[in-house]
């Protein structure tokens, strides 16, 4: 691809070099000529010539064809002997995309010790298909090892979408993975479905804080990768009578491919909270400081499976840890559900918590401002209703109402 | 010891609204400010700086006016800036970003550790860090609440669910940064002035800088396309829920029963 100049019909008016931003055309001679390592092809001179002296070929872009790949994977995140709950929320949600495009589901697992019992509950969740890789360094999960073991699977059985938890591994490995296979990637999807028509994978997920959604598509490149928010996606109600096929991949995966060593791994210390990936959250202001209210805070907490979070004031009385503190000079959180429990809502904590899809707000103030971006308000005390809370959503899971 | 840190300028979204009617942000009177993690990078990189023989670059790509977040840096403590700037850079997703921020990282030569926020309040994607780090193949650790430098080695502790990984590589590598990693520095008055003079060393580049062709940047080099953007639905209508505690309570259950958002594992 280059910019040709025909030097009899070029007159010198110098028009095209001004047209270019780049100063990739000179006037030398009363002639036109092109510099081809300060040039981008942006295509500006061809249309600031007045005598036709100038002509080149603009690259344009084409969808590839596609057709080849097809199936729907997902990476499925193991915690301890079992699955991150991602796994089984991705899982449900792929199973709806592949039904609707005619076309498989497979998990893929990488470890060093997978057994079949992973397999089944995988199956009964709604994979078709299976695959693992068993490697030594595959124990514990490092960027590169994982991005070679994956881009491995891709290449070999390439796959129209694949799935990616984002977790604070998915994050890791997604955009690692993408850049070395060439992929488009979205981030943090909250909604995934296929368009009928071009039968692509529509990708929506929120940006500037929540305030807009995105719809995003993968026009040119396989397969469309995304990663996926926890706790958003529905997981499929185990069915034991699913049936599946269980693949081991083998992997050349020599010791230098990650130049990374994990020291040491601490797990469930009480500084390590990642407030930012959880999907509901619990948030104490003032009025929960005292023995009382952190333990009422704590049990709503755990009824309805939230992490608790607090403003500065709790942190400074010594109530939560600062790893605790959402707002301006603590966290940023987008959780599915936001309970403000007796905050008044500072632009500061505001800050932090804003673009959470659901604001649910309790506070004795009515002016509180917490209010203006709750999409639940209820004036009251906590104290008064949180036990009760409490209470309803545990007789609510008690009643095993899926919703 | 050569330090890049990756800058990001971004609208305050503390404070951006949507215009009700036509569904975009509402730009005026919406200040703009140096992405919250990236300056916990650059304080990172500026308090290696005290202790070792160090440079700090800082980079950033935007619009002209982004310019801005560079001076910021260089009053903070940088030594360099740099500022990706040009029409085809514009509508870049990651992979058109990470493509230009890596062929501009390659141009400034030569370093040891790149430095950039986990992730941007504007976009939230986590992904230039990662994409960087692939783009000139050196190893990364994301999500850093700690980081200590020695011999030719980074060993940082990377937060993760439920825990915290102490993770050690050898330099050259990239590591994107918490908020938790340390407390930024404010810029001093002295060099705020001296960051707006003529003499400034802030080089500003566009395409042809650093080398790609326009259809590999911006919009045209993106793989992902935006196909539409809308403000989420029943976006902050706030429905007053009234009657006894328990009333309150069923209430708050329905709700998320109504949108089918679940409660509880």
């Amino acid at each position: 691809m280059s910019i040709l100049i025909q030097q009899d019909r070029c007159n010198g008016c110098g028009l095209c070099a001004r047209s270019c931003p780049y100063q990739a055309l000179e006037m030398l001679d009363k002639k036109a000529t092109w510099l081809e390592d300060r040039c981008t092809l942006c295509g500006a001179c061809l249309e600031s010539c007045k005598v036709g002296a100038l002509s080149g070929e603009i690259p344009t872009r084409e969808a590839p064809d596609f057709r080849e790949y097809r199936g729907v994977w997902v990476f499925v995140e193991r915690q301890g002997s079992g699955f991150h709950r991602s796994a089984f929320e991705l899982l449900g949600c792929a199973r709806g995309l592949a039904d609707f495009l005619g076309e498989d589901v497979s998990s893929i697992m990488l470890g060093a010790d997978s057994d079949d019992k992973g397999f089944n509950e995988l199956i009964s969740r709604g994979a078709d298909q299976c695959i693992a890789v068993n490697h030594p360094a595959l124990g514990q999960y490092r960027t590169c090892s994982y991005t070679h073991a994956l881009t491995h699977l891709v290449l070999k059985h390439r796959p129209s979408i694949l799935l990616i938890p984002a977790t604070t591994i998915g994050r890791d490995l997604a955009p690692r993975l993408a850049r070395r296979l060439k992929l488009g990637l979205t981030a943090d999807c909250t909604r995934l479905a296929i368009d009928p028509q071009e039968r692509v994978l529509l990708q929506t997920r929120p940006a500037f804080g929540g305030n807009i959604m995105a719809t995003i598509v993968t026009r040119y490149s396989r397969p469309q990768t995304a990663t996926v928010r926890p706790g958003v996606m529905k997981p499929l109600d185990i069915d034991s009578t699913r049936k599946g096929v269980i693949v081991f991949e083998d992997v050349n995966l020599p010791d230098s491919v990650d130049v990374t060593k994990i020291l040491e791994c601490v797990m469930n210390i009480e500084s390590a909270t990642n407030l930012s990936e959880a999907g509901i959250i619990v948030a104490g202001g003032r009025p929960i400081c005292s023995e009382q209210g952190m333990s009422v805070l704590k049990e709503f907490a755990e009824a309805i499976g939230a992490e608790v979070a607090c403003t500065r004031v709790v942190v400074e009385e010594g109530f939560m840890s600062t790893d605790r503190q959402v707002g301006q000079t603590g966290q940023t959180v987008r959780p599915e559900i936001y309970f403000a429990c007796g905050i008044s809502g500072a632009v500061q904590h505001r800050a932090g918590m804003d673009g959470s899809r659901y604001i649910v707000a309790i506070n004795r103030d009515p002016d509180a401002p917490i209010f203006e971006i709750a999409d639940v308000a209820v004036v009251a005390d906590i104290y008064q209703i949180l036990p009760i809370l409490t209470r309803t959503i545990k007789d609510y899971k008690g009643l095993s109402i899926t919703c | 010891m050569k330090l890049v840190v990756l800058i990001k300028q971004i609208p305050n979204t503390s404070n951006v609204r949507i215009d009700p009617k036509t569904g975009n942000l509402v730009r005026e009177g919406v200040t703009s400010i140096m992405n919250p993690e990236d300056r916990h990078a650059l304080e990172a990189a500026l308090s290696i700086k005290d202790h070792f023989n160090a440079v700090v670059d800082v980079i950033s790509m935007g619009p002209p006016q982004a310019i801005e977040v560079i001076c910021e840096g260089l009053a903070m403590g940088a030594d360099k800036g740099i500022l990706l700037t040009d029409r085809a850079f514009a509508g870049a997703d990651t992979w058109a970003t990470s493509t230009a921020l890596g062929n501009a990282i390659r141009k400034n030569g030569p370093f040891d550790l790149i430095l950039a926020g986990r992730q941007a309040i504007d976009g939230d994607t986590a992904q230039i860090g990662p994409q960087i780090a692939e783009f000139l193949g050196i190893p990364q650790i994301t999500c850093v609440s700690a980081l200590e430098l020695s011999d030719g080695k980074v060993v940082a502790n990377r937060i993760i669910e439920n825990g915290c990984e102490r993770i050690e590589t050898p330099l050259p590598a990239l590591v994107t940064c918490l908020a938790s990693l340390n407390e930024p520095r404010y810029p001093t008055v002295g060099r705020i002035l001296d960051s707006v003079l003529e003499s400034t060393p802030i080089e500003i580049w566009n395409a042809a800088d650093i080398g790609v062709k326009a259809q590999e940047v911006g919009l045209a080099g993106s793989l992902t396309q935006v196909l539409k953007t809308f403000t989420p639905k029943g976006g902050r209508e706030t429905q007053y829920l009234e009657g006894t505690p328990s009333d309150i309570a069923s209430g708050i259950v329905q709700f998320f029963v109504d949108r089918q958002v679940r409660l509880g594992e």
